[in-house]
């Protein structure tokens, strides 16, 4: 790829609006600039760049879904309340993550059914899906506030791979799931790219007539798309609730805004068929930049939201101004094009 | 390279009907392999039908299908592939966010059953396959990056991929030029020398005549005509399609002799896709327009309806000079635009024929109280239906209901309705049938008789000869050359923009 193409990307835009942000945060408060703080970003990013990778690939299909937020914490509240009615308490985490994962795909299965099955339009399939999960959740699972939560998520909370005392200054602690997060960003990547279904996705994405006649089942790849991001929800969401300590139904709700918005800055096409996981582990980490940091520069926490908002749409607006210059140019590029 | 066995793909006596209307009343084909067939006809002779039928799609009432020495009742969309049949469809199928190789080598994917995707192995596949058509095209572009002839040479490259023996080719010169179509031939002849039967539907009756061996003709579900293509003249073939003699012609009409201009255009520019334009259009007067994809040709007309951006000069309407930054800019001023793809720059499609005919200009039916008026509304749609010949049983119905060329006309009627001064029409014939397409020339020559000033864009030669007084032939965004009406010919025309 040619240096200016790579110019012209919207990882490049994204890691420079990163960078300015930066400076101009540690210009005011020094403290920015510490391993503390680094790690502290990095923390408050795993949760949102698990929704947000699976966000990314509902996308790329060509649909949306807003029940995420939902799903993810009726997962993780779910299997917190599993396993203190059933007083299980296992030495690690990895039971409490199955469990959510399971309830979480599950959930994601009801949206297949409404989409693939029923042909409901993704954005009224999902509001109605998240209104109706919510209320079970609140009605049949619980609705009260968990703060004793099974030792092994409460423990793991705390799990650090690596501690660094700097001379002054805070303790800087990196948590253990930098790891698996890398681990999973690569793999989803890895799907996208190097599989007939993430193949599949983009293709959906890209037009519903001509995918079905090259011979790709349109409903099945839906489904396998709810399904995934129910899956990888019901993990972000039971990761929550162990990051946090505490088992809160009344959490993450109304979270999507963040996500949807880092996944839209990531270069994702609103259309569907575009988008790329670098692109998404950028926007996630502006969207942390924004919410954790802004209030050093003495911005409040309502206007950070404001910020996210007009975030989503300058990004959307970008999309379109690119989309219709690129249209411009092909128009008079195309002559003679056909090799003789 | 040839064929060690000659095989036959076709029909025999093949009916279909779908509820009460007989598509297909007992039509027999047969194609061999290595040889171009055309399958004639205009809209509604039972074209697509049979195209779907052997694809698949349909099963036929009675009749039988035979693949070589294979005979089928009916076939699945699957079987079909399997046998080797695959249609190119005029929209081509493809998915323009994905690469070139990406489009050509997914099926072969699919028909592997494959989970996994690798990029090198794509990129092979897709080589081979452009390879095997003898066409050079940058694999790794993003099919939304590239133009509409090297689409449809994907299309083919795929369709060859999977092990094509008889490749049906929905009008596949629509979007094309002359030096396009010219590229696309030496492919079907690379396709005929290695065995494969091709099917060729179209409308363009030289063209056939060009590439074509054989040739059926339908009308009406039935096979009027059929046989060697040598025996059949121009002006039998049109007659075979429509049932009527109908001539080519120049039709245009006497231009009376007036100092009046509907409008001058002078020195546009707008960098870098065309410079130094100007021309004028008199009253009456109808003004060709004709230049390779991406000459800048539909910029132009675009920059005229104030759709596209003018960097500078003046365009003057009346005696007028007037700023045209918007369509409704230049609808003030008399100027009308039919685009050249009907379909989804034209029309609401779902939306009903008659709100269509007077969705431009629906101020003209507001009732004092600023609300439309329901009567006057269905009145002058009534009128359009009448005056264009629209065939429908009933104007309410969706627009999607009704065929190519009366769409056309619809859209024609949506403008016309605003009576302009000067009326645009971009590719005005593009996909329309041989009947319909006289009517709609007759209808704009009737038209500039009464005094309506004309700009038609198009890269259908024998059409602008037909119907023009001017025509200028747009180069790199300039006017190469000016014809005026007696100067006129095919070959010159041709000869001027390749």
């Amino acid at each position: 790829m040619d240096f200016k193409k790579l110019l012209l990307r919207n990882e490049t835009a994204l890691i420079v609006a990163i960078v300015l942000l930066s400076v101009i945060i540690g210009a005011k408060s020094p403290e920015f600039f510490t391993l503390a703080n680094l790690f502290d970003i990095l923390r408050s990013s795993f949760v949102q760049l698990l929704f947000a990778l699976g966000v990314l690939v509902v996308i790329i299909s060509g649909g949306i879904d807003v029940s995420f937020p939902v799903v993810g914490i009726f997962s993780g509240y779910s299997a917190v309340v599993l396993m203190k009615h059933f007083e299980w308490n296992p030495g690690n985490i990895l039971l409490p993550i199955a469990i959510a994962i399971g309830i979480g795909i599950a959930l994601g299965a009801l949206n297949s059914i409404a989409i693939a099955s029923f042909g409901i339009p993704t954005l009224i399939a999902t509001l109605g899906t998240s209104g109706i999960f919510r209320g079970v959740m609140l009605t049949f699972i619980g609705s009260s506030f968990i703060s004793d939560i099974p030792l092994a998520l409460d423990k793991f909370a705390t799990a650090d791979l690596l501690k660094i005392q700097p001379l002054e200054g805070t303790l800087a602690r990196l948590h253990v799931l930098i790891i698996p997060i890398v681990l999973i960003t690569i793999l989803v990547s890895l799907m996208l790219n190097r599989t007939m279904f993430g193949r599949s996705v983009y293709a959906l994405g890209g037009g519903v007539e001509a995918t079905r006649r090259l011979g790709i089942s349109i409903k099945r790849t839906q489904a396998k798309v709810y399904m995934f991001v129910g899956g990888i929800s019901g993990l972000a969401g039971i990761l929550y609730v162990s990051l946090q300590r505490k088992a809160n139904p009344y959490d993450l709700y109304g979270s999507e805004l963040d996500i949807i918005a880092a996944v839209v800055l990531g270069g994702a096409s609103i259309m569907g068929g575009y988008g790329t996981v670098f692109g998404t582990v950028l926007g996630v980490l502006l969207i942390s930049l924004i919410k954790g940091n802004l209030i050093l520069l003495g911005v409040s926490g309502s206007w950070q939201r404001a910020a996210i908002g007009a975030l989503l749409l300058i990004g959307i607006t970008v999309q379109a101004i690119n989309e219709s210059r690129k249209a411009k140019s092909r128009r008079v590029s195309t002559r003679d094009e056909v090799a003789q | 390279m040839s064929t060690l066995l000659s095989q036959e793909y076709g029909v025999e006596n093949i009916v279909k009907s779908f509820g009460g209307a007989k598509a297909l009343s007992g039509v027999s084909l047969s194609v061999k392999s290595g040889e171009v067939h055309c399958i004639a006809g205009e809209n509604g002779s039972g074209k697509s039908t049979l195209i779907k039928i052997m694809s698949g799609v349909h099963a036929p009432d009675t009749g039988l299908i035979r693949l070589g020495d294979k005979s089928f009742s009916h076939l699945s969309p699957r079987e079909a592939v399997r046998e080797g049949v695959q249609v190119i469809f005029q929209d081509f199928s493809l998915l323009s966010n994905l690469t070139v190789a990406e489009n050509i080598a997914i099926p072969t994917y699919i028909s592997k059953n494959s989970r996994f995707f690798s990029k090198s192995e794509t990129k092979k596949i897709a080589g081979n396959a452009l390879d095997l058509i003898g066409v050079d095209l940058d694999i790794n572009a993003t099919v939304a990056d590239i133009s509409i002839a090297s689409k449809q040479l994907i299309a083919i490259a795929r369709a060859t991929n999977l092990g094509v023996k008889m490749l049906f080719m929905d009008e596949p010169t629509t979007a094309l030029t002359r030096k396009e179509i010219k590229h696309l031939f030496s492919v079907v002849e690379q396709l005929k020398l290695r065995g494969v039967a091709v099917v060729f539907v179209s409308h363009k009756i030289d063209e056939v005549q060009e590439i074509c061996n054989t040739i059926t003709i339908l009308r009406n579900g039935e096979v009027v005509a059929d046989g060697m293509m040598a025996d059949f003249k121009r002006d039998a073939i049109s007659e075979a399609m429509t049932g009527l003699n109908i001539s080519e012609t120049h039709i245009a009409p006497p231009l009376k002799i007036t100092h009046k201009k509907v409008i001058q255009v002078k020195n546009l520019i707008t960098k870098p896709t065309f410079s130094n334009i100007s021309f004028s259009i008199a009253p009456g007067e109808i003004l060709g327009i004709t230049g390779l994809l991406g000459s800048g040709r539909t910029e132009l007309a675009e920059a005229i309806f104030g759709q596209y951006p003018i960097d500078s000069g003046e365009i003057v309407v009346d005696d007028k000079p007037i700023k045209l930054n918007s369509s409704s800019a230049a609808l003030r001023a008399g100027i009308g635009y039919v685009p050249p793809d009907r379909l989804t720059q034209g029309l609401f499609l779902e939306q009903s024929i008659l709100r269509n005919l007077v969705a431009v200009g629906i101020d003209q039916y507001q009732s004092k109280g600023k609300f439309l008026s329901k009567k006057r509304l269905s009145e002058a749609g009534e009128k359009w239906i009448k005056d264009l010949r629209i065939k429908t049983k009933n104007p309410t119905n969706p627009v999607t209901s009704l065929s190519g060329g009366n769409q056309q006309r619809v859209v024609l009627a949506k403008w016309l309705a605003m009576n302009p001064k000067l009326m645009i029409l971009n590719g005005p014939t593009v996909g329309v049938d041989i009947g319909s397409k006289r009517e709609i020339l007759e209808f704009i020559r009737d038209r500039a008789e009464e005094g309506m000033g004309f700009l038609v864009v198009s890269d259908d030669i024998p059409e602008l000869v037909q119907i023009c007084h001017r025509v200028l032939v747009i180069k790199n965004g300039q006017i190469s050359k000016e014809f005026d009406e007696l100067e006129l010919d095919e070959e010159v025309l041709y000869g001027e923009l390749s």
